[in-house]
């Protein structure tokens, strides 16, 4: 009876969770499309999310793509396949890696910070001032966070895609011997346009599942450096999650029969 | 008709905590009003409740003939209140004048004007250029106490709040604010409410008093009749007071 009573209060804590997040994203997607727009805030939040995370989203798809080339080399020489690792390079980053691990990067990065920093706010009565002013903060603190992201991720994967891709050419021709025409002839050659755009709109998602996650953890932060501490926990754990779940989703809908 | 009423006021939190529990009180226009009473006494989220940041169980609060439950007047509600907030909750991200504009440009669009406002308001507040372009982080508390009224001010409110307003200063800078406030207010004519638990900081800014204790307002009334009123909460309160102003 204990454990039947315990996996109920789990369920039902877990689907209130749920029911709190959409309301809460269906709020942020209003506040998308609704005036007034805070412009400036908007464009303070696409620098960071999309400039300052570059660094890190390039270095990220740089060593896969290296790592990816010397994997399937390995793996393909064992049946005489290794003429087509640089189709596997290429379809590996732009539908997969690329996205996954620009959406990881930027959870890490970007959502713990807005988790932090909305945290922080609504600690120190921040968020109430907003209030009182007559702004929404959902206007001022969510949508343009969400905006950013959604905006933000699709430039920085497509810049890993390329940067990936450069990544496996480096060691497919500087270390395997492969010759650089044939190379870029057969990432070319087989690389198809769904296979980016897949990308780019996976990665728009992921941008606002890291931003969403983010503001909510935020916004629903107990009081002290305890509480917003494990705000910024939930919100990367909830993120990481939401984005290989996403991803899993994205990639039955457009690749799945 | 009062300014400010409310009307039975309760508020229980999801959790089943009780912290409002039939407030009612009247305050006048123009009139300085301090709400004193223990930390944890309910005096925060009763002015929550007045600024419709919490939403009430039952009662009401209606400010000069509007409810704070009209959701098709909530703007109007809402435009005539500022509020010192204890901790100043200034933007973190905004420089002291940032913040002071930001506030003004909600009831002004031309920038020029709202430049000028932010400006006057922080000189009027005592505060020189050199810190204008400062972080709220750069500057001292009670820097930041005069920056967070200069921001209340700049919206031009009928009804100006003051949670603690002497709350992590030290005596001489509380005092200054103390000062400051008061002088705001006067030349200003709006109507004022505080709250603390500093009774001061309640003499000195007063017109009336109120004790909340327990989620109920048990004595209203001039700041010299606590002493001798026969209500016993409210001398315990006043002595304990005096005794720790003693010592």
């Amino acid at each position: 009876m204990n454990v039947l009573t315990t996996l109920g209060k789990y369920t039902l804590a877990t689907v209130r969770e749920i029911g709190k997040i959409a309301i809460f994203s269906a709020r942020g997607f209003k506040s998308c499309f609704a005036p007034p727009f805070y412009f400036k805030e908007m464009r303070r939040h696409m620098v960071v999310v999309g400039f300052y995370s570059l660094p890190i989203v390039a270095l990220t798809a740089l060593f896969a793509g290296m790592t990816i080339a010397l994997q399937t080399y390995v793996g393909f020489t064992r049946f005489n396949a290794e003429g087509a690792i640089a189709t596997v390079v290429v379809i590996s980053i732009t539908r997969e890696l690329g996205p996954v691990f620009a959406g990881l990067m930027v959870t890490g990065r970007v959502c713990s910070a807005i988790a932090a920093e909305i945290g922080s706010m609504k600690v120190s009565d921040q968020i109430d001032a907003l209030t009182t002013l007559g702004v929404d903060p959902f206007k001022f603190l969510v949508a343009p966070r969400m905006i950013a992201g959604a905006v933000m991720l699709p430039f920085l994967v497509l810049i890993a895609d390329i940067i990936g891709v450069m990544g496996g050419f480096l060691v497919a021709t500087e270390s395997l011997d492969f010759s650089v025409g044939s190379y870029i002839n057969q990432t070319v050659v087989n690389l198809q346009s769904i296979d980016v755009i897949s990308g780019l709109i996976k990665a728009s998602f992921f941008g606002l599942c890291a931003t969403i996650f983010g503001c909510y953890h935020g916004f629903e932060s107990d009081v002290g450096a305890k509480g917003v501490g494990n705000a910024t926990t939930s919100a990367v754990v909830a993120s990481c999650i939401g984005v290989l779940a996403l991803n899993c989703l994205l990639t039955t809908v457009f690749f799945g029969k | 008709m009062s300014k400010i009423v409310f009307d039975n006021v309760r508020k229980v939190f999801d959790t089943g905590l009780c912290v409002l529990n039939g407030v009612n009180l009247k305050v006048e226009q123009g009139e300085s009003h301090i709400i004193l009473g223990q930390s944890g006494g309910g005096k925060s989220v009763l002015i929550k409740c007045l600024l419709g940041i919490f939403e009430l169980t039952d009662g009401d609060i209606i400010v000069d003939g509007i409810s704070v439950k009209d959701s098709d007047k909530k703007k109007e509600y809402m435009k005539k209140f500022s509020i010192l907030f204890q901790g100043n909750a200034l933007f973190d991200s905004m420089t002291i004048l940032q913040n002071v504009k930001f506030a003004a440009s909600q009831i002004n669009d031309d920038k020029e004007a709202v430049n000028e406002i932010a400006r006057e308001k922080l000189h009027a507040v005592g505060l020189e250029d050199r810190v204008f372009d400062l972080y709220p982080a750069e500057i001292s508390g009670g820097m930041q106490k005069r920056a967070a009224l200069a921001r209340a001010i700049s919206l031009e409110p009928e009804v100006l709040v003051f949670d603690e307003p002497t709350s992590g200063l030290d005596p001489i800078t509380g005092g200054i604010i103390c000062n400051l406030l008061k002088d705001t207010v006067q030349s200003l004519g709006v109507t004022v409410i505080t709250i603390t638990h500093d009774l001061r900081v309640a003499e000195f800014l007063a017109d009336r008093v109120s004790l909340l204790n327990k989620g109920v307002m048990v004595w209203t009334g001039h700041a010299d009749d606590m002493k001798g009123c026969g209500n016993e909460f409210v001398e315990n309160f006043y002595r304990a007071s005096n005794v720790i102003l003693r010592k």
